[in-house]
């Protein structure tokens, strides 16, 4: 089991999220988030212009069954895509065990998407 | 059948008025006027909308989240004190005469203190235009005193209240409110007495002041900065505002100053009348005129129109247009909208951050700068085609000019000393600037024990 993680663009989520339901991934958790990095925002208060030093975008969780980590992280790779600074990362990492509260089932099988 | 009854009924109604009209021209029963009655109570009632919510709103969006109860607080808190202040003494301070005659010009006495020696059936010693002539052969108002009274109550509450701006975000809770306190008896009921009492002595000199440019607006803003520099700069300031928390309370707030300073304004001239309708009109014009010079700098100088900047914009032209509302018309207030979003712009965007104080949320910058300009400009713009007895400069009436600067100039002193002894004064008892750690956490948190955005079901 993976986990897949990925930072986008908050703009970009409907795009990811359609990309994902195509590939057939339609359980996961997302969040808005805060973060550091070169592409930081301008912020105007009353005629005052600066640099918020900070970023908005949107995180992504999901953990699929081994064989579709692939799939998953091409189609937030394509549907994420701007070209600009700020695009975002995706980050992949193994899953030791996962279970499912209702059946108590374990493993890939406690999983939603097969 | 009935329809004729009704014609009937409406004829005598008209011959009845007629009668009362005709008394009250020859002067033998003093009566109220319903209509000025009914229209000043709704007016008290928006002003008091201008504190709570409209203010809290403005100020508490602009703030972090993590103050934003604690300017909340300090709105509401005021409201509930200074109220009480008010009857106990403050509108006798403020508006009463004193029994000991080289005062009279500065302080009102004791006499209504309480509200003692005041009836129910009294009538308004105060009035612009509706008079008449009471038993005793003096001129008295159409609404009763005590509307009078709880109109200019909600003036004392929202003056400490603007304050707030200054000082957000890092001011201990006890000794803000002590402090306001202090202030309001001190500086604001004396003040509100020179400008405003029929003993005040810049009323005597003539300075203009339709609805509390100089009593309000530059009593607070001047009382603002004062305030801002003495406490000190936010741990987090950076040389520039730091960004609302809230833009949508903002708007809120700007919406309902906007709507309660139809009460503060047009309720000023003390009756329902033509007077009242040009202060109602010329308030929305200067406000309409600023909101839009603001926004159109935001949008040429820094590319793109803020919300927060038309709202600024908007309350900077409530704030100007108050001393004159009742003194000039549509050219004036266009050219009032105008001016006062140039120079508060400048103000806040270049000006303040070049002298490095910081006032929190530009209570001094929109409020004292604007308040200023208002004053002045009405000595400039004052039309007699609004009142006859009344013209600025334009007018040739340049003596009204140097009254209106003697008034800002004595306003600006005596408020700016006055607060910093307040302020030294407090600060003894009572640490007025809030504990190192305390700002760190939110004055939500370490003032009241409360959150304000929770993730609770």
């Amino acid at each position: 089991m993976k986990k897949i993680e990925a930072v986008i663009r908050k703009s970009k989520f409907e795009d990811v999220k359609q990309a994902l339901y195509d590939v057939g991934i339609d359980w996961f958790s997302y969040w808005d988030i805060t973060g550091l990095g070169k592409s930081t925002e301008e912020q105007v208060v009353r005629g005052q212009v600066f640099k918020s030093g900070y970023i908005q975008r949107r995180m992504i969780s999901i953990v699929v069954r081994d064989q579709n980590a692939e799939k998953t992280v091409n189609a937030i790779l394509n549907s994420g895509w701007t070209g600009e600074t700020g695009d975002g990362k995706i980050f992949v990492s193994d899953i030791q065990e996962t279970f499912r509260i209702r059946t108590k089932e374990s493993g890939p099988d406690a999983l939603f998407n097969k | 059948m009935k329809k004729y009854s009704i014609a009937i009924l409406i004829l005598l109604g008209v011959f009845s008025s007629n009668v009362v009209a005709q008394n009250t021209i020859s002067h033998i029963t003093p009566s109220i006027s319903a209509g000025d009655t009914a229209w000043m109570l709704v007016a008290t009632a928006f002003v008091l909308l201008m504190s709570i919510p409209g203010l809290a709103l403005f100020y508490g969006g602009l703030v972090r989240r993590k103050n934003v109860l604690n300017v909340f607080m300090q709105v509401f808190v005021l409201v509930a004190v200074i109220s009480i202040e008010w009857v106990v003494v403050g509108y006798s301070n403020a508006f009463g005469s004193n029994s000991i005659d080289f005062l009279k010009p500065f302080i009102g006495g004791f006499h209504w203190a309480f509200l003692e020696n005041i009836n129910l059936s009294d009538l308004s010693p105060y009035f612009i235009s509706h008079s008449q002539l009471a038993a005793n052969g003096t001129l008295v108002g159409t609404i009763p005193h005590i509307v009078f009274i709880m109109f200019q109550c909600m003036f004392a509450v929202i003056t400490p209240a603007l304050i707030i701006g200054a000082f957000a975000e890092r001011i201990n809770f006890k000794g803000f409110l002590i402090f306001s306190i202090l202030w309001t008896i001190f500086i604001y009921n004396p003040v509100a007495h020179w400008v405003w009492s029929s003993d005040g002595w810049l009323f005597k000199l003539g300075a203009l002041d339709f609805a509390g440019g100089t009593v309000v607006h530059i009593n607070a803003g001047v009382a603002a900065i004062v305030t801002a520099i003495m406490l000190g700069k936010r741990r987090d300031y950076k040389g520039h505002a730091i960004p609302a928390h809230n833009i949508t309370y903002v708007v809120i707030g700007a919406g309902l100053l906007w709507f309660g300073w139809f009460g503060f304004n047009a309720g000023s001239g003390l009756a329902a009348d033509g007077l009242a309708a040009n202060a109602f009109m010329v308030t929305h014009i200067a406000a309409a005129a600023a909101a839009l010079t603001w926004a159109l700098l935001d949008w040429f100088i820094d590319k793109r129109p803020t919300v927060v900047g038309i709202s600024t914009g908007a309350v900077g032209g409530l704030v100007a247009i108050t001393p004159a509302a009742g003194f000039v018309g549509i050219p004036g207030a266009l050219a009032i909208g105008v001016l006062v979003s140039l120079v508060c712009f400048c103000m806040v965007a270049y000006v303040k951050p070049k002298l490095g104080y910081d006032d929190s949320l530009d209570a001094f910058g929109v409020h004292g700068i604007g308040g200023i300009l208002g004053a002045i400009l009405t000595g400039v713009l004052a039309s007699p085609f609004v009142q006859s007895a009344y013209s600025g400069a334009i007018y040739g009436n340049f003596h009204q000019l140097w009254i209106q600067f003697l008034a800002v100039g004595v306003t600006i002193i005596y408020s700016g000393i006055g607060t910093f002894i307040l302020f030294k004064i407090t600060d003894k008892f009572v640490s007025l600037r809030a504990l190192d750690k305390h700002e760190e956490i939110g004055l939500d948190e370490t003032q009241h024990g409360e959150t304000a955005y929770t993730n609770f079901d």
